[in-house]
């Protein structure tokens, strides 16, 4: 984001507000295990994990790390690891 | 020209002078006959300003709040609660560096419920970014709203700005002021330019949410911003000087300071009685000095330890109480003077309109020089 005076901001800007700086476990997606049902891209909350080849790719600038993706996933593809900053 | 005027009469007159185009307020006592005579004003076409009436002080300055980011001069007024029910709207005002002026007319915070007079209600926001300038009387109090308009309109500061003027003792006592023209005001206070605004044709939001790796340097920004206030005030002050020929440069105002033992410190009106007693203890010999804290919000740390840096001790007069601390100008002061040896004695003084003589300002030199302070001063004897 931009330091604007007074907190302004243009149009469409809250996306500069890279959310991802929230998390505490960072999710970590095990291609070998994944069997492409999408469920992960259904129940994000964020709306930040986008499919590419059938397989979830993560946006980490957004992931807040809320561990649902890792929680729903029926292959237990998803793990939470700490993520040192 | 010289009138005798109330004071909040010739506060509402210096508003109009500085040709505010939006004015939301509030009734409450003590600061009822400043907005009164604005509508008035309003009313009779003597004032081309939208008045919003509202229904609370919250409502008052969030009004004011988009009246100014929508790129207009904006003022209001209160006072004690209904400046306690604006509080989270001033934070928001300065954060978003909207240079709107307020009136407060000061008054005591309830309970228990009073309408009298001192400083709690203003010192509680002393962190809410706010410029704060307190006055000594009725002249300066219409002067410092053309000062406290060139300030916060500057584009280096935007940043608001309390006006502060005791309730009562100033705001309904009917005082001599030399009040000026519309051309004189008009040379001082230029229209004014807002830095960015509201406009649909070229859109912006204000007061954006900041993330923890953005908001401490907001923070950081007001805060630099009310330091240079601080040029800004003094620059305003001569400039104000040379036109009118009344001399507001001084953050803070030395009284017979020079070769002072005890130096008193004060703000408002309290400084008019504090002078007459220091004049009356120097004809008897006694080495006392008063300093007037003019601009609370940014605090003059610098100039006060300048000014303070020759005496052997300082009585610091607080018309409020940071409750479980000292009073606020003291800790200000003790900050202002660390390392210099200088000990700082704080009195808690006529809060909720209890009045000061000057005996009374003697009596707080006696103590002083007998070094008992950091005490509620004049105190009934039954809580003792």
């Amino acid at each position: 984001m931009a330091l604007g005076v007074g907190c302004t901001a243009r149009p469409g800007r809250a996306k500069d507000n890279k959310t991802g700086s929230w998390r505490v476990f960072k999710p970590k997606f095990d291609s070998e295990k994944c069997s492409k049902c999408g469920m992960c891209m259904t129940i994000c909350p964020e709306g930040c994990i986008r499919e590419e080849n059938g397989l979830p790719v993560p946006d980490y600038d957004y992931c807040k790390g809320c561990g649902l993706c890792a929680e729903e996933c029926p292959s237990e593809a998803v793990s939470m690891e700490k993520e040192e900053k | 020209m010289m009138e005798i005027m109330e004071g909040s009469h010739a506060v509402a007159h210096a508003v109009k002078l500085s040709r505010p185009q939006v004015i939301a307020a509030y009734p409450i006592t003590p600061q009822t006959h400043i907005v009164e005579a604005l509508a008035d004003m309003v009313a009779d076409c003597h004032l081309d300003a939208e008045y919003i009436t509202v229904e609370s002080e919250f409502s008052a300055l969030s009004a004011c709040l988009g009246a100014s980011a929508a790129g207009s001069r904006v003022y209001s007024a209160t006072t004690s609660q209904g400046l306690a029910l604006m509080f989270e709207v001033c934070y928001n005002v300065a954060g978003m560096r909207l240079p709107i002026v307020m009136t407060i007319v000061n008054r005591s915070l309830g309970a228990p419920l009073s309408i009298w007079n001192d400083q709690q209600d203003s010192i509680s926001l002393r962190d809410s970014g706010w410029l704060q300038y307190y006055a000594q009387d009725n002249q300066e109090a219409t002067d410092l709203h053309y000062i406290a308009y060139k300030v916060a309109e500057d584009h280096d500061i935007l940043l608001p700005a309390f006006v502060c003027l005791d309730g009562f003792i100033l705001s309904h006592t009917y005082e001599p002021v030399d009040m000026l023209t519309q051309e004189q005001v008009d040379s001082f206070l230029p229209a004014f330019t807002p830095y960015q605004r509201l406009d649909a044709d070229d859109p912006v939001s204000f007061g954006m949410y900041a993330t923890p790796e953005y908001y401490m340097e907001f923070r950081y920004e007001v805060d630099q911003a009310m330091k240079r206030s601080l040029k800004a005030f003094s620059a305003a002050g001569k400039e104000f000087a040379e036109l009118f020929g009344r001399d507001y440069s001084a953050p803070v105002e030395s009284y017979r300071l020079d070769d002072a033992d005890t130096a008193l410190v004060a703000m408002g009106s309290i400084c008019g009685t504090a002078k007459d007693a220091v004049d009356e203890m120097r004809k008897k010999g006694r080495k006392v000095g008063l300093l007037n804290v003019r601009t609370f919000r940014p605090f003059p740390d610098a100039d006060l330890a300048k000014a303070l840096s020759g005496v052997s001790r300082v009585a610091v007069l607080d018309k409020n109480i940071s409750l479980g601390a000292k009073g606020a100008v003291a800790l200000e002061v003790k900050d202002a003077l660390y390392g210099s040896g200088i000990p700082v004695l704080d009195y808690i003084i006529a809060l909720g309109g209890r009045d000061v003589r000057k005996k009374d300002i003697a009596a707080v030199v006696d103590l002083a020089e007998k070094n008992q302070g950091d005490l509620f001063y004049g105190l009934r004897k039954e809580v003792l």
